[in-house]
């Protein structure tokens, strides 16, 4: 406990000198809106993809419906910050957000997790994911198709960097625990697991849940940045794509997980030059990362500092 | 009494196009064990080129038809050649993105090289509507039924009579077994990728004939619909397909006509995780016990 206590000292001077950092490329105009607009929407796509990663990297459970939770949080701060137009409103709209997410995750896991896995839970979670979409596309205080506009801007970079440090904190240090290394007993035998007397079901759960609240969490942070939303950012090319950076980073590597949204925004933002022939190459690129590198860019590979202390050591966990 | 029959009827049409797309999912999953996220864009290509060939050649409904099934068929095996074969032995993960790339690829291909707006699918045979008491059916309805109907039968026997037929069933079951009583794995598996894509292109130019309308972008909705029959009617087995693909064409029409059109890839969606709730393998899926 106290050795950890040295290393969590570094990682916290990491963050804000991180935090500083950007704070005085803005100042000095390094950093315009453009790029701006980039690192915010990387950072959110590193809470919603580290999230995901906890459910397909740490716990083993395929799930294609991400984008659903994603646009629970959108909409629960859409609707909260028009009628509540300050810091309070937004925070509130936040909490309320992971608490539906929660919610609707454990009622859609308590029904296919006990009974699904692999492919068909994947197939399952999607069609989930599509029918919340469908009722929010349907409903009056949503604003139906067109989706709703005008969202006060209560969050700014600033916000989104705090947010994407907790997120990582707590999921890091989630794995890391006692009841995260059930998780990943769990993705390596589910059976051993069971016969080693841990409750297989709850622990999927467990992950699919803190998954799908951090995905709550980005979903807000987007509509309160973006201001605009419709039910068409959350299909399934949205789900799609945050899976994109989980196994490009490297199923079951954190670190990978956000290296690979970082190198995957700013690919999006250089080939934003490209036009019409952008999609073609992000599609190239990853097919062909794919076939060389299927494991992701890291494997499961983690950065951690306790490392760099001892090096060549290898850390157990 | 009238509306009913008459629903039946376009339920029976789209249903027939989903289970022809529905059939190369399940065949394809049966063999590698794959969401073949490119299926839905091989039949954009097969409309694709059915649309070329009949407003540049000139191509009668017989021909335009098995020419897109000829040219799907060709591109499913170069996909499964060059970007899926290199990773047999992958995580199956790293293998579905593989095939949403591939999929992106086909969309923005298509976007890039004819422009992402919609077309309108020329007319290749002039629609002409019978009457049966009340219930009318148009002769593409029956086109679409006839021609679905006979490729489902075509394929049956396929699987069922000829030897790559039966190599396709070992494989699917098990491949190094296959493999070990001289069956050719990797010709068996390119097989049945050009099955099912000829397959995919059919339901293509039909629906270009059904809707009247083509865009770069009209597999990925079916596709996943299809899929979703697919797992419905038990995934590997061809009559589970074309039930599968029969019930979502019954259910989309059926919301259709009751008024809550809004809700029903909603309805689709809901009965998948039901059906799967009770019968994990679908209707017509072998249960497999987990080993120990």
């Amino acid at each position: 406990m106290k050795k950890n206590w040295k290393y969590s000292l570094c990682w916290l001077v990491l963050l804000i000198a991180g935090f500083y950092l950007i704070n005085t490329l803005i100042m000095f105009g390094v950093i315009d809106d453009f790029i701006e607009n980039m690192l915010v929407t990387i950072g959110i796509n590193i809470i919603l993809a580290t999230g995901l990663n906890l459910i397909i990297g740490f716990s083993g459970q395929f799930s294609l419906g991400h984008a659903g939770f994603m646009a629970i949080g959108a909409y629960t701060t859409a609707v909260i910050t028009q009628h509540i137009t300050s810091e309070l409103g937004f925070i509130l709209s936040v909490l309320v957000g992971m608490v539906l997410a929660s919610v609707i995750a454990a009622v859609i896991g308590t029904a296919t997790f006990t009974r699904l896995k692999g492919d068909y839970l994947a197939i399952a979670t999607l069609g989930a994911a599509e029918i919340i979409r469908n009722v929010i596309n349907n409903l009056k205080i949503t604003g139906g198709s067109a989706g709703m506009f005008n969202i006060p801007q209560l969050c700014s970079w600033p916000t989104v960097y705090l947010l994407v440090c907790l997120t990582t904190i707590v999921l890091t240090n989630f794995i890391r625990s006692l009841d995260g290394r059930a998780i990943k007993a769990v993705r390596e035998d589910e059976l051993a697991a069971e016969a080693m007397g841990i409750n297989t079901t709850k622990w999927k759960l467990a992950a699919f849940v803190i998954g799908g609240a951090t995905a709550a969490i980005a979903g807000s942070l987007s509509a309160s940045y973006v201001q605009t939303i419709s039910p068409s950012n959350f299909g399934i090319m949205e789900s799609i794509s945050i899976l994109v950076i989980v196994v490009l980073g490297g199923v079951g590597s954190m670190t990978g997980t956000i290296l690979a949204a970082i190198v995957l925004g700013v690919l999006d933002t250089i080939l934003q030059n490209f036009g019409a022939l952008r999609m073609v190459i992000y599609a190239i690129v990853l097919i062909v990362m794919m076939i060389f590198k299927p494991s992701g860019l890291l494997g499961n590979w983690e950065f951690s500092l306790k490392n760099i202390g001892h090096f060549g050591r290898q850390e157990r966990g | 009494m009238q509306t009913i029959l008459q629903q039946i009827i376009n339920a029976l049409s789209l249903g027939s196009i989903y289970a022809l797309l529905a059939l190369g999912y399940s065949m394809v999953y049966g063999i590698i064990k794959l969401i073949n996220f490119a299926h839905g864009d091989i039949y954009m290509l097969g409309a694709f080129f059915a649309y070329f060939a009949i407003n540049a050649w000139h191509f009668n409904f017989l021909l335009a038809l098995l020419s897109a099934m000829v040219i799907s068929a060709i591109s499913g095996v170069v996909i499964e050649y060059l970007a899926y074969r290199p990773l047999r032995k992958s995580p199956r993960i790293a293998v579905l993105i593989t095939a949403i790339g591939v999929s992106f690829l086909l969309e923005n291909g298509m976007s890039y090289f004819v422009g992402s707006n919609a077309r309108s699918f020329p007319q290749v045979i002039e629609q002409v509507n019978y009457e049966f008491a009340g219930v009318q059916i148009s002769n593409i309805q029956l086109l679409i039924l006839a021609t679905a109907l006979t490729l489902m039968v075509l394929l049956q026997m396929i699987i069922k009579k000829t030897k790559m037929g039966r190599a396709m069933r070992a494989v699917s079951v098990d491949p190094e077994a296959a493999e070990l009583v001289g069956v050719n794995v990797n010709h068996t598996i390119s097989f049945t990728f050009a099955l099912g894509s000829a397959l995919a292109g059919a339901a293509g130019v039909l629906i270009g004939m059904y809707y009247n309308q083509i865009d770069p972008l009209m597999g990925m909705t079916p596709g996943i619909k299809a899929f979703v029959a697919a797992v419905l009617g038990g995934i590997g087995s061809v009559p589970g397909a074309a039930l599968g693909g029969f019930l979502i064409g019954t259910l989309e029409t059926f919301f259709q006509s009751i008024g809550l059109s809004a809700y029903k890839d909603a309805v689709v969606y809901l009965t998948l995780i039901v059906i799967l709730l009770f019968l994990p393998a679908g209707i017509f899926g072998k249960n497999t016990k987990e080993k120990v």
